[in-house]
C-alpha cells in the first residue's frame, strides 16, 4: 500500500473525540474478553498447579470428586505395598490416606455460610505436597485437634485466626497456623489430622489416597495393575489430570459465558467503528477523489481505510488489555461446581491471551471497517471530486 | 513538418445517465492541442468543459471517440493502467486546491512520488526543488490550514509538476482566490508553460485567466464553437 | 409537535448512520436484558420456595447425612404438619456432559407431592408411581429435554451411590406457573435404602435432608429453632431454615459469579454510550452551520440544544424499544438451549424497567455535551464552519 502511514495515523489524531469514543468502546469489549480468558486461565492454573505429576490419586470408581469417594482400609493397605509406589529412605511407602469433608464457614463481611473443604491427612500427606509451607504459626500436631488453614481461607473467611476455634463434628478444633500452597487449590482448604477427623466424623473408610510414584512413567503400569486386581475397584488418575477434571465444569461455564458475551458486545463496538469509518469516508470524499486522480489505486484506498479502522481497534485493544492486566492483583472466591466447595483463584495473563486479545481487536477492526472501506474504494473519481 | 500534437481528440462523445434519461454532455468533439500550448477552455455552466478536461486527464472515460495523449490512446487503457498513466503523465490543479489536510506542504507535494520507485533521498530532493520553484521553500512543514489560499494553490502546483508530467490540467485554478493571489498563480502557470515547456490545459470562468492563455477554445452545449457572441462582446469591452 | 417532527426527520437525514446506531442500541439493550435475566434465573430456586416449608440438614455441612429416625422426632415437634426425606442421588445419565445432567432425588413417595402442590400430577400416574418401587416421577421440562415418556426406562450410573440403577418413568409432573422448576426426577427413598442395605449396609438408614411442612408460615423461625434444639449435642446436629434461605445459601456460594455478570451487564451500557455519544458528537459537529443559521433566524439556544438532545433520546428510545421487544423471543431461544442450567428463564418486569432506564440514560448522557455545544455556538463562528 502506497498511501503513507502518517496519513492514516494523523487522521485518527485529528478527530480526537471520535477516536477516543470509538477506540474506547472497543477497548471495553477487549477488557471483558481478556478478563474472561484470564479468569479461566487463573482457574486452570490454580487447579492444575495443585497436582504433582509424580503423584497419583485413587478414588472410588465413578466418583467425580473426593467428597463422593471412598477407599477402604484394606484397599489402602494393599495399595501401599505395590511396587510402583515410591518409598522414603527409611523404607516407608510415600502414600497418604486422606479423608475429605465439607464444613460451612462465613465469608468475611457476610453472614452467609459457604462450603469449605476440610482435609484430614497423615504426616506422609504433607511430604507429598512439597509446595506447601507454613507462613504463620505452625503445622498441626498429629493426633491432636489442631488444624491449619490455607492462605485464601485465612484471607477471605471469618473465625480462622490463629488461636480461634472452629466447631464441627461435635468437637472444637484450634487453628494453629496458616499455610501457603503456591496459589493452588490447597490454599482454599483446611487441614487436620486424618485419624482425628475420621473419629470425629465416625468414618471407617478414607475418601481418597494419594501416592508418590517411583517414577512418573510408572503410572501406566500402576494403573494396569489396579485395573486387573479384583480387590481394587478404584479409579486412578495422575494428580494433575484429576485436578484438571475438577476445573472443567466451572472452566467451561466461564469460557462459554464470557466468550459469548464478548462476541455480542463486539457487535456493538464494531457498529461503532462502522459509524466512525463511514463518517470518515464521507468527510474525506474529496481527498479520496484526489488520491485516485493522482494515480493511487482503488485497492490502496481500501487498504488505507481498513488500516485506519484496524489501528483504531488495536489502540482500543491495547488499552483494554492494559486495563485487564491490573486485574491480576485480584482474587475471586466462588464455588467450584465439581467439588461443591469454595475455591479461590485469580486472573492469569499469559502470552497466549495477549495474542488472542490482539487478534480479536484486529478482527473487530477489519469487520467494522470493511464495508466503509469498500465504499471508499468504489467511489468514482469524478463523483468524489465533485464533493469538494 | 508540424510536431505531433500532445493531445489529439477525435470525435469524442460523453453522456450521463439520469434515471431513464440520457443526457449528452459532449457531442463529437475533435480538437488538437500542441506541445507547449497554454489553452483555456471556456463556456457557460453545463457546457461540458469540465467533462472534457476530466476526459483528457484520464479520470473519466468517453462513450465514443479516441483520445491520444503523447501518442497513446488512453481510451483503450484499463482502470489500473489508467491510474499508472495519470501518475506519470498528468498534473492536477483544482479550484479548491485538494490538499490532504493532515499532511504538511512537503508531504503533500511528495504524494505522487510515492507511486514511483524513487528512494527517500531522491524524493526529498525533488520536493525541495519543486517547492523552491513555487516560492514556498520556507513553508515546507506548514499544514494547509496554516497557509493562505494562494499559498495552498502553489503547493498544489508544486505537486502537479513533481513527476514532470506531459500535461497540466487546471480546473478553475483561480476560482477561490482574491485578485492578487490569482495573479500570482497565473504568473506561475505562465512561467511553467514558457520556461519549462509544460502544456497547460485550463478550464476557467475568469477573464483575467484567459488573458494568460495563448489560445482560447469555447464550448457550448457540448460542442466546440469558434467564438460565442457574448465572448466577443466581452473582449471588445476590454480593448 | 413541530419540534418532535423536526427531531424525527433529522434522524432520517442520515439514514445509514441512524440505522447503525439504532442497531447497536438493539444489540446492547438486548444483551443487557439477557444478562439481567440470567441474574434473575440464578435465584430461580429461591423464587419457587414456599413460606411454609423448612429444610433441615446436617449442621456441619450438606455432605453429611442425618439418621432417618430423625423424621419421627421432627414430626413430633409443635407446628410441624409433615416431614419428608430427600436424598440427592447425583447419578450420571449417559455421560458427565452438561447436556445430560439433571437432578435426581430419593424421596418419601407417599407424601412428597402433597408437600409440593406446585407440581401438578395426574392421579393415575401418581398412584402407579407409589406402587412401583423403581418408579420415577419426572418433570415436564426434563421429559421434553430428553424425550422421556411414561413407560421409558432411565438407566443411571451412581456416583455417590455406586452401581447401575434403573428407573421406570411412572409419570410426568407439570409446573403450576413459570416459577416452578420441572427439570428434576423423584424416586422412592425406600428403593435407595434397600439397595444400600444390601451393598453398603453402613450407609443405609440415612437421609440427605428433611423437608418440613409447617402449619403457619409466620412461625417458621420458632419451629426451626425448636427442631435444632431437639438435636443439639447429638450425633448429628441439625440446621433448619426456610426453604428460601436454603436456596439462597446456594446462590450465595456462587455470589461472585452473579456479581460479575451484573457488572458486565453494565459494561455493555457503557459501550453503547460510547457509540451513541460518538454519533451525536459527529452529527452535531456537521450541523454547526445549521444551528448557527437557526440562531441567526431568531431561534433561542434552548431550542437548538433541544434539537440535538431530542434526537439523541429519540434514537435511544427507538433502539431501546426494539431491543426490549427482541428480548422475549431471544430469551425463549436461550431457555431452550440452556434449559439444563437455567430451568427457569423468564424476563421480569424489573428487567424491562431497567432496560428502559438504561436507554433513557444513554440518550441523555450521549446528547448532553453536543447539545450544550450546539446551544452555545456563536452565530458568526458557526456560519463559517465548514466541518
Amino acid at each position: 500500500m502506497k498511501i503513507p502511514l502518517s496519513y492514516i495515523f494523523r487522521n485518527l489524531w485529528t478527530r480526537k473525540l471520535t477516536t477516543l469514543l470509538t477506540a474506547g468502546g472497543m477497548g471495553l469489549v477487549v477488557f471483558v474478553f481478556a478478563a474472561v480468558l484470564m479468569l479461566d486461565a487463573g482457574l486452570r492454573r490454580t487447579l492444575v498447579s495443585t497436582g504433582s505429576p509424580g503423584n497419583a490419586i485413587l478414588l472410588r470408581q465413578s466418583s467425580q470428586t473426593e467428597i463422593q469417594s471412598a477407599v477402604y482400609r484394606d484397599q489402602a493397605s494393599l495399595l501401599e505395598t505395590l511396587p510402583e509406589v515410591a518409598r522414603s529412605p527409611s523404607g516407608e511407602p510415600l502414600a497418604s490416606k486422606e479423608t475429605v469433608v465439607l464444613i460451612s464457614l462465613a465469608k468475611r463481611g457476610t453472614d452467609k455460610p459457604s462450603n469449605i473443604m476440610v482435609r484430614g491427612l497423615p504426616p506422609s500427606g504433607l511430604a507429598l505436597r512439597p509446595q506447601v509451607r507454613i507462613v504463620d504459626g505452625r503445622m498441626f500436631r498429629p493426633g491432636s485437634s489442631e488444624i491449619v488453614v490455607g492462605s485464601a481461607i485465612a484471607r477471605d473467611f471469618d473465625g480462622v485466626e490463629i488461636g480461634e476455634r472452629l466447631r464441627f463434628a461435635g468437637r472444637e478444633w484450634t487453628v494453629v497456623g496458616t499455610f501457603d500452597a503456591g496459589k493452588s487449590g490447597f490454599d482454599s482448604e483446611v487441614w487436620g489430622d486424618v485419624d482425628q477427623m475420621m473419629q470425629a466424623f465416625r468414618r471407617t473408610v478414607y475418601s481418597s489416597m494419594i501416592v508418590r510414584l517411583r517414577d512418573p512413567s510408572d503410572f501406566d503400569a500402576f494403573a494396569r495393575r489396579i485395573a486387573t486386581d479384583q480387590r481394587l475397584v478404584l479409579d486412578v488418575k495422575r494428580e494433575p489430570q484429576f485436578y484438571e477434571e475438577q476445573s472443567k465444569s466451572l472452566s467451561q461455564f466461564i469460557s462459554i459465558l464470557g466468550v459469548s458475551l464478548s462476541i455480542i458486545f463486539s457487535i456493538g463496538a464494531m457498529i461503532g467503528a462502522m459509524i466512525t469509518m463511514y463518517a470518515a469516508v464521507s468527510n474525506r470524499t474529496a481527498e479520496i477523489g484526489t488520491l485516485r486522480a493522482l494515480g493511487f489505486r482503488r485497492a490502496s484506498i481500501l487498504v488505507a481505510f481498513l488500516a485506519e479502522s484496524v489501528l483504531l481497534a488495536l489502540v482500543g485493544g491495547a488499552a483494554g488489555l492494559v486495563l485487564a492486566s491490573f486485574l491480576q492483583a485480584f482474587t475471586i472466591t466462588t464455588m467450584n461446581f465439581q467439588s461443591f466447595s469454595q475455591l479461590a483463584f485469580g486472573f492469569d495473563l499469559t502470552a497466549r491471551i495477549v495474542a488472542l486479545t490482539l487478534l480479536f481487536s484486529l478482527a473487530m477492526g477489519v469487520v467494522g471497517g470493511f464495508l466503509p472501506s469498500v465504499r471508499a474504494a468504489r467511489l468514482e473519481i469524478v463523483d468524489a471530486l465533485r464533493a469538494a | 513538418m508540424a510536431e505531433r500534437p500532445i493531445v489529439s481528440i477525435s470525435h469524442l462523445s460523453k453522456s450521463y445517465r439520469r434515471g431513464d434519461q440520457v443526457v449528452p454532455v459532449l457531442r463529437d468533439i475533435t480538437l488538437d492541442i500542441a506541445r507547449g500550448e497554454f489553452i483555456a477552455l471556456m463556456g457557460p455552466s453545463g457546457s461540458g468543459k469540465s467533462t472534457l478536461l476530466n476526459l483528457i486527464a484520464g479520470i473519466d472515460k468517453p462513450d465514443a471517440g479516441t483520445l491520444l495523449v503523447d501518442g497513446e490512446d488512453i481510451t483503450t487503457l484499463g482502470e489500473a493502467d489508467l491510474a499508472d498513466w495519470r501518475a506519470s503523465h498528468v498534473g492536477f490543479v483544482f479550484q479548491f486546491y485538494n490538499l490532504m489536510p493532515v499532511l504538511d506542504a512537503f508531504e503533500n507535494v511528495e504524494l505522487p512520488l510515492l507511486l514511483t520507485s524513487l528512494s527517500r533521498r531522491e524524493r526529498r530532493e525533488r520536493v525541495e526543488t519543486a517547492l523552491g520553484l513555487v516560492g514556498l521553500a520556507d513553508r515546507m512543514e506548514h499544514y494547509p490550514n496554516e497557509l493562505s489560499g494562494g499559498q495552498q494553490q502553489r503547493v498544489a502546483i508544486a505537486r502537479a509538476i513533481i513527476t514532470d508530467p506531459a500535461i497540466i490540467v487546471a480546473d478553475e485554478p483561480t476560482g477561490d482566490l482574491d485578485r492578487k493571489s490569482a495573479e500570482e498563480i497565473l504568473g506561475l502557470l505562465r512561467r511553467l508553460n514558457a520556461e519549462m515547456a509544460k502544456t497547460v490545459i485550463m478550464v476557467t470562468h475568469d477573464w483575467h485567466a484567459v488573458e494568460s492563455a495563448r489560445r482560447v477554445t469555447h464550448l457550448e452545449k457540448g460542442e466546440l464553437v469558434d467564438e460565442p457572441a457574448g465572448a466577443r462582446a466581452e473582449r471588445n469591452k476590454r480593448l | 409537535m413541530y419540534y418532535l417532527k423536526l427531531v424525527f426527520k433529522n434522524i432520517f437525514r442520515h439514514r445509514l448512520r441512524s440505522a447503525l446506531t439504532i442497531a447497536g442500541l438493539v444489540v446492547a439493550i438486548l444483551a443487557f436484558g439477557l444478562l439481567q435475566t440470567v441474574v434473575h434465573a440464578w435465584y430461580a430456586g429461591a423464587d419457587m420456595a414456599s413460606a411454609t416449608r423448612l429444610i433441615t440438614r446436617n449442621a456441619t455441612s450438606l455432605v453429611f447425612p442425618l439418621p432417618i429416625y430423625y423424621r419421627e422426632r421432627i414430626k413430633a415437634i409443635g407446628g410441624v404438619k409433615a416431614v419428608a426425606v430427600s436424598n440427592w442421588f447425583g447419578g450420571i445419565y449417559k455421560d458427565q456432559s452438561y447436556g445430560n445432567f439433571f437432578p435426581q432425588f430419593a424421596v418419601d413417595q407417599d407424601i412428597w407431592f402433597d408437600l409440593y402442590p406446585e407440581f401438578r400430577t395426574r392421579p393415575d400416574e401418581l398412584l402407579a408411581w407409589k406402587k412401583d418401587r423403581q418408579g420415577a416421577m419426572i418433570g415436564r421440562q426434563l421429559a421434553d429435554q430428553h424425550g422421556f415418556k411414561v413407560g421409558d426406562t432411565i438407566p443411571l450410573q451412581g456416583a455417590i451411590f455406586p452401581g447401575t440403577w434403573e428407573f421406570h418413568v411412572s409419570g410426568i409432573f407439570e409446573p403450576r406457573d413459570d416459577t416452578t422448576i420441572t427439570r428434576q426426577m423423584y424416586f422412592h427413598w425406600d428403593y435407595l435404602n434397600e439397595e444400600m442395605k444390601k451393598k453398603f449396609p453402613k450407609r443405609a438408614e440415612y437421609a440427605g435432608l428433611f423437608v418440613v411442612q409447617i402449619d403457619d408460615g409466620s412461625r417458621a423461625a420458632e419451629v426451626s429453632q425448636a427442631i435444632d434444639r431437639e438435636f443439639r449435642n447429638s450425633l448429628a446436629e441439625t440446621l433448619t431454615e426456610t426453604e428460601k434461605a436454603f436456596q439462597l445459601g446456594f446462590v450465595a456460594q456462587t455470589e461472585t459469579i452473579v456479581m460479575a455478570v451484573r457488572v458486565v451487564s453494565f459494561v455493555v451500557i457503557l459501550i453503547i454510550f460510547a457509540v451513541v455519544a460518538n454519533t451525536m458528537a459527529m452529527t452535531a459537529r456537521e450541523r454547526l452551520a445549521e444551528y448557527a443559521t437557526l440562531k441567526a433566524l431568531g431561534f433561542g439556544p434552548g431550542f437548538v440544544g433541544a434539537l440535538i438532545l431530542g434526537e439523541s433520546v429519540m434514537i435511544t428510545a427507538i433502539g431501546g424499544a426494539i431491543g426490549i421487544l427482541a428480548t422475549f423471543p431471544v430469551a425463549a431461544v436461550f431457555k431452550s438451549l440452556l434449559g439444563a442450567m437455567f430451568p427457569v428463564f423468564r424476563v421480569a418486569p424489573d428487567t424491562i424497567a431497567l432496560q428502559c432506564l438504561a436507554a433513557l440514560a444513554v440518550g441523555l448522557a450521549a446528547g448532553i455535551v453536543p447539545s450544550v455545544r450546539a446551544a452555545r455556538v456563536r452565530i458568526v463562528e458557526g456560519l463559517r464552519y465548514i466541518g
